[in-house]
């Protein structure tokens, strides 16, 4: 009994051709595709100026803020950036450059704050509570009109592709200038940007469940609401909550164009050129931000823990 | 009495189920066989209308149940009670819940949406849960029941329904013999006492002989044979499972059931 070896065997060598040529072909496929992608980015960096020389050029300045933030010099007044120095730091209200000269308005700053962070609360509500109701309707696996699921797809879209800063400036024309133009904005974008997450999760779920209600006699709802918002309501929570993040973040933006928040002392201080102000808002934006951003993981993990292995 | 007339499925050029026409008195039991894709799936779910007919008629008790839409057609749904291969309970939801489920077609919109259940509701569905011997497990979540215990909540489920018929899409092929004869009998404790008309897809002959008076053979889409257990002989059989059956099928290798457990393989 002669035993050829397995390499040697005429189907083993057929199907290597096969593979092989298959193989080769999607080898070429990609190459192809990387070398469009690269003239793509050649092509745009030329058009918007992109050189690797300025970004050399300019690199080595990157710590120029922040070395004249420390630098020794005794305060003089009005320099172009605050001066952080040891001998006037913890003085009085007085001294120019001390910690209490830079946070002497610390009262307003902290309404203000306050006030950002409800925004994105309120914003957050507003969009997670839309983005719910319009992601089933824009689920595939719910709606059997392809129809309707591309027109509700293609609105979410559309409040999430206008940039809110855009928004914002037109909702504080018929709104007035303060928050609520804000939370209008920031509200319709995290719809459109919740809506499609939410969509996608539920388009993941396991339909038996919903398979099973319809087959009790349950309603479109009743379907929903047993077949499916038990499965998807923890990761819904979780985007929401990232997207709460996210929100805290755009409200101190969005105050640039009046819509209330520490964002609109931001710009009045920048406008006055008031360097200390400045840097004391930002270092208060970063704090607040890293805190929520914390706060919001903690809450998060618990979520997605109770998602289990099944997610 | 449920009569099927020339029902037909297709899914694009493939026709799932071809002219099936059937009678089926009330309080009957019921065993479709066929191989996998012999369309026995879609025929029950073209019964309680989960699929369309792309051909023919559902008459119920003289209505066309073709024709329905909407509430009325949900209405036919909860008489039609459905169990599952795999079992369709809502997994994150606690057993209760997903009995209560049953009654969903009885109960007002806002009592939907809030999950508000009556103490009645309540009360009769740890009586359903504990004819099935389920009662103690009522508040554990779904999912953390094994198989066998998942199928007879779905059952459960089905009975807060008060159906007139029963549709089981293969109930016990996910399921170790011990729970299939236990999930088998319950069907047929719900078919005598209850006098519910039960449809059950079975993918073992030895399972259907035993538990079913009449037995549906289907066979690409068609119905093939249709009478009692002693008339499904060796050629009947061979019409239904196709050419493969032309050496004979050994009950004994695919039977499911705990009293043919000596397989002849194994004994040589």
């Amino acid at each position: 009994m002669s035993t050829l070896h397995p390499t040697q065997d005429p189907s083993w060598r057929l199907f290597q051709e096969r593979f092989g040529r298959l193989q080769r072909a999607r080898r070429a496929e990609t190459l192809l595709l990387v070398a469009i992608a690269a003239l793509l980015l050649v092509i745009a960096a030329a058009y918007t100026d992109f050189s690797p020389a300025q970004v050399a050029a300019g690199l080595p300045r990157i710590g120029e803020y922040f070395g004249k933030l420390f630098s020794i010099e005794p305060a003089r007044g009005a320099a172009p950036v605050p001066v952080l120095a040891w001998d006037h730091l913890f003085q009085g209200v007085k001294q120019p450059q001390s910690i209490a000269y830079w946070f002497y308005r610390i009262d307003v700053y902290l309404v203000l704050l306050w006030q950002t962070v409800q925004m994105a609360i309120l914003a957050s509500v507003m969009g997670f509570t839309a983005a719910f109701v319009l992601s089933f309707p824009a689920t595939r696996t719910l709606v059997r009109s392809t129809l309707a699921v591309m027109a509700v797809r293609r609105l979410l879209e559309a409040l999430r592709s206008i940039p809110q800063v855009v928004l914002a400036f037109i909702l504080v024309w018929p709104f007035g200038v303060g928050p609520l133009a804000g939370i209008l904005a920031i509200g319709i974008h995290s719809t459109g940007a919740l809506g499609k997450l939410f969509s996608e999760l539920n388009e993941n779920a396991d339909l038996r469940a919903v398979e099973g209600i319809r087959a009790v006699g349950g309603s479109w709802v009743a379907q929903i609401r047993y077949g499916m918002v038990p499965q998807v309501l923890p990761g819904f929570l979780s985007y929401a909550l990232l997207r709460f993040e996210i929100n805290v973040r755009s409200s101190t933006i969005i105050g640039f164009v009046g819509a209330g928040g520490i964002g609109q002392e931001l710009r009045r201080v920048i406008g006055f050129n008031i360097y200390e102000e400045v840097s004391a808002i930002c270092l208060l934006i970063l704090v607040i931000v890293v805190v929520i951003d914390l706060l919001s993981e903690r809450i998060r993990h618990r979520f997605i823990g109770s998602l289990g292995t099944k997610a | 009495m449920l009569e099927l007339d020339h029902l037909t499925r297709r899914f694009g050029d493939k026709v799932a189920v071809a002219h099936a026409s059937l009678q089926i008195q009330d309080g009957e039991m019921v065993g479709i066989i066929g191989r996998s894709g012999a369309g026995k799936s879609t025929l029950l779910r073209l019964i309680n209308r989960l699929i369309e007919p792309s051909e023919g008629r559902i008459i119920a008790d003289g209505r066309d149940v073709t024709a329905l839409a909407g509430a009325e057609l949900r209405a036919w749904r909860a008489r039609t009670a459905m169990i599952f291969q795999q079992f369709n309970l809502v997994s994150r939801l606690d057993v209760l819940t997903n009995v209560l489920t049953g009654r969903l077609n009885r109960m007002s919109g806002p009592r939907v949406l809030l999950k508000m259940f009556t103490q009645a509701e309540r009360a009769l569905a740890v009586r359903a849960l504990d004819r099935l011997g389920l009662a103690e497990v009522a508040l554990n979540r779904a999912d953390a029941l094994s198989g066998g215990q998942q199928q007879r909540v779905a059952i459960a489920r089905a009975l807060m329904q008060e159906p007139r018929i029963l549709l089981a899409d293969e109930p016990i092929a996910s399921l170790d013999p011990l729970n299939a004869k236990i999930v088998m009998d319950a069907l047929a404790d719900i078919n005598r006492r209850d006098g519910i008309t039960v449809l059950t897809n079975l993918h073992t002959l030895d399972t259907a002989r035993a538990y079913c008076r009449r037995i549906i053979g289907m066979s690409n889409g068609r119905i093939v044979f249709d009478g009692a257990p002693e008339d499904l002989t060796e050629p009947a059989v061979r019409a239904i499972y196709g050419e493969h059956g032309a050496e004979q099928i050994d009950e004994r290798i695919t039977s499911t059931s705990l009293a043919g457990a000596n397989m002849p393989a194994l004994a040589r």
